[in-house]
């Protein structure tokens, strides 16, 4: 992961500040930088969404695959994240590699529960046809808080997601055939009510900070990745750093990461929403803005 | 109580700088011709090809009688003897420390430029070799003035005076290099409680006032006592006028920063960072830089 070095007295600095509830740039410990979401600016995926809080794009591709064995009636989605070098020359070749696979490790396991997304709505045929979302992640600046802006992303790409309306006919013989609609705009939508956003808590000194910088992160030994629903459930959680996390911390962590996850979902469902209502007559502003 | 603020994009256009003051500036990139006329000298940032002068860079064109040479205009720094700058350590090697000072190459600060404590005048022993890490350690940051400029481009720094050295409790911020006006004095302890140390290589070190001005130690004694609320204030509200004035392009020296934080001061600390804010009080600035000039 690309981290900054600090001297020691830096490090005080951002340590007694957190104790304050004054952090270098001004915030509280719960605020989140200003972000700035923005779906539907790449033509050729099914549903694409760019997140400016640490730079991130998301494009979902729905394709036709075949279901799997335990699930035949279920479709299912595939997360792929790509830590581009534009970033930082540390991800040139295979530099990213390690970090892209821990994110997608943790996108899978924030997605396992059941309730996410409709699984059953991507069925196409049991058991033989349904639908693979291919949920890839570019990740272009490296500003510290990845995850929460990976899971940003990646809900606002599947709000964003058309996947175009099949049907299924069937001849005498029994051989099914898959029909397309004739009507581009004749698609289904995902319910992204239950899609959930993950919130990094890192511990800096005895208390925990929400949206961590570069420096505030290389000033933190231990942090929690909590995935939270809108409703304020929890479907995952992660520990990662090389210190220790006492179980008391851990409880006010987790309560922290669901308050701050469900006005986090408020937020990001007001700017979609407004996004929506807008319609065509938005001006795209895509990567020139 | 948490706040978030999410919002949808909008194309903003870069308010700061005032319209050019000399007349039209002759703005190029690389592969612009600048003239076909071949009695021309070919400075920094130009080359010639089929009897044409050719930009190499982005930037400013800059003639000086027959001299033309393209002034890029965002760049790594380049040092000139004399220039304060402010740099982290990235190596401790023997008789002399690596400083990244976001030049081509890592600068150097030899043993025998760096003061000992007290004031000490001696030739550096072994001993002194061996104790390098004690004084500085890889990450550290120092405040030093270029001594000269090697020739394959890389600066020689030296800490000779008390009021240069090792860098104690602060905030760090990095700009470009050519945002930084260079100036008399780059050290300035401002009005608001904070004193700011303006790097031309765009390192700016924002931090408390120390209090007793007398007897500067040149670092060698960090504070480690923890920065009282109203001074942390102070420091986080600069730190953002900075990232406010660098946004929309101002160039920042002491003034500007100034009038920057009082302009600033209806608004909350964190609100100064969303860009409405920004536009309003950079705005406001430049508004009254430009009566200042009259």
């Amino acid at each position: 992961m690309a981290s900054v070095v600090l001297s020691e007295p830096e490090k005080l600095y951002i340590l007694h500040g957190v104790q304050e509830d004054l952090r270098v740039d001004g915030r509280g410990c719960e605020d989140y930088r200003c972000a700035e979401v923005e779906t539907d600016i790449i033509s050729s995926t099914s549903g694409s969404a760019r997140v400016k809080l640490a730079n991130i794009l998301v494009g979902v591709k729905a394709e036709m695959g075949t279901p799997m064995l335990e699930k035949p009636d279920e479709g299912y989605l595939e997360f792929s994240v790509d830590c581009s070098a534009y970033a930082t020359p540390e991800f040139e070749c295979w530099g990213g590699e390690e970090l892209g696979a821990e994110i997608a490790a943790t996108l899978y396991n924030v997605f396992s529960s059941e309730n996410c997304v409709d699984l059953k709505l991507l069925c196409i045929n049991p058991k033989e046809n349904c639908w693979v979302l291919y949920v890839d992640v570019l990740l272009l600046q490296c500003g510290g808080n990845l995850f929460d802006a990976v899971s940003l992303a990646v809900k606002a790409a599947l709000f964003n997601t058309r996947i175009p309306k099949v049907r299924v006919l069937e001849d005498e013989e029994g051989f099914k055939e898959i029909e397309l609609s004739d009507d581009p705009y004749d698609c289904i939508r995902l319910n992204v009510d239950d899609v959930p956003c993950i919130v990094t808590l890192n511990k800096i000194g005895h208390r925990h900070v929400v949206d961590a910088t570069l420096q505030e992160e290389a000033c933190s030994l231990a942090s929690l990745l909590v995935s939270v629903t809108s409703k304020g459930a929890l479907t995952s959680i992660r520990k990662m750093g090389k210190g220790s996390l006492d179980p008391e911390n851990i409880f006010e962590m987790m309560e922290t990461g669901k308050r701050v996850g469900k006005l986090l979902h408020v937020a990001l469902q007001k700017v979609l929403d407004e996004e929506e209502s807008l319609g065509t007559s938005r001006e795209k502003v895509g990567f020139l803005g | 109580m948490a706040a978030i603020s999410m919002r949808l994009p909008v194309i903003r256009k870069v308010v700061g700088p005032s319209v050019s003051r000399d007349g039209e500036k002759h703005l190029v990139i690389p592969g612009d011709t600048i003239t076909t006329d071949t009695g021309y000298m070919r400075g920094h940032g130009t080359y010639v090809e089929d009897d044409k002068l050719i930009a190499s860079v982005a930037g400013v064109v800059e003639r000086v009688n027959k001299l033309v040479c393209v002034r890029a205009l965002k760049s790594r720094y380049n040092g000139e003897v004399g220039d304060i700058v402010v740099g982290r350590i990235t190596e401790v090697q023997q008789k002399r420390w690596k400083v990244e000072t976001n030049s081509r190459l890592d600068s150097v600060l030899l043993l025998s430029s760096m003061n000992l404590p007290g004031g000490e005048l001696r030739r550096r022993s072994a001993e002194d070799e061996l104790a390098m890490r004690d004084y500085l350690q890889e990450g550290d940051l120092i405040s030093a003035e270029v001594q000269s400029v090697f020739s394959d481009g890389a600066l020689s720094l030296h800490t000779r005076s008390l009021k240069y050295g090792k860098l104690g409790q602060g905030v760090l911020v990095q700009v470009s290099p050519s945002l930084v006006k260079r100036q008399k004095t780059h050290f300035h302890d401002l009005p608001c409680g904070a004193s700011v140390i303006l790097g031309t290589n765009g390192f700016i070190w924002i931090y408390p006032t120390p209090e007793q001005k007398d007897g500067d130690t040149g670092g060698f004694t960090t504070n480690m006592e923890p920065v009282p609320l109203p001074d942390r204030e102070v420091i986080s509200r600069l730190r953002n006028c900075v990232m406010a004035l660098v946004t929309q392009q101002l160039m920042l020296f002491d003034t500007s920063i100034l009038y920057c934080y009082e302009a600033s001061l209806p608004h909350q600390i964190k609100d100064i960072l969303q860009p409405e804010v920004m536009e309003e009080i950079v705005l406001k600035t430049r508004q009254r830089l430009l009566d200042l000039e009259g």
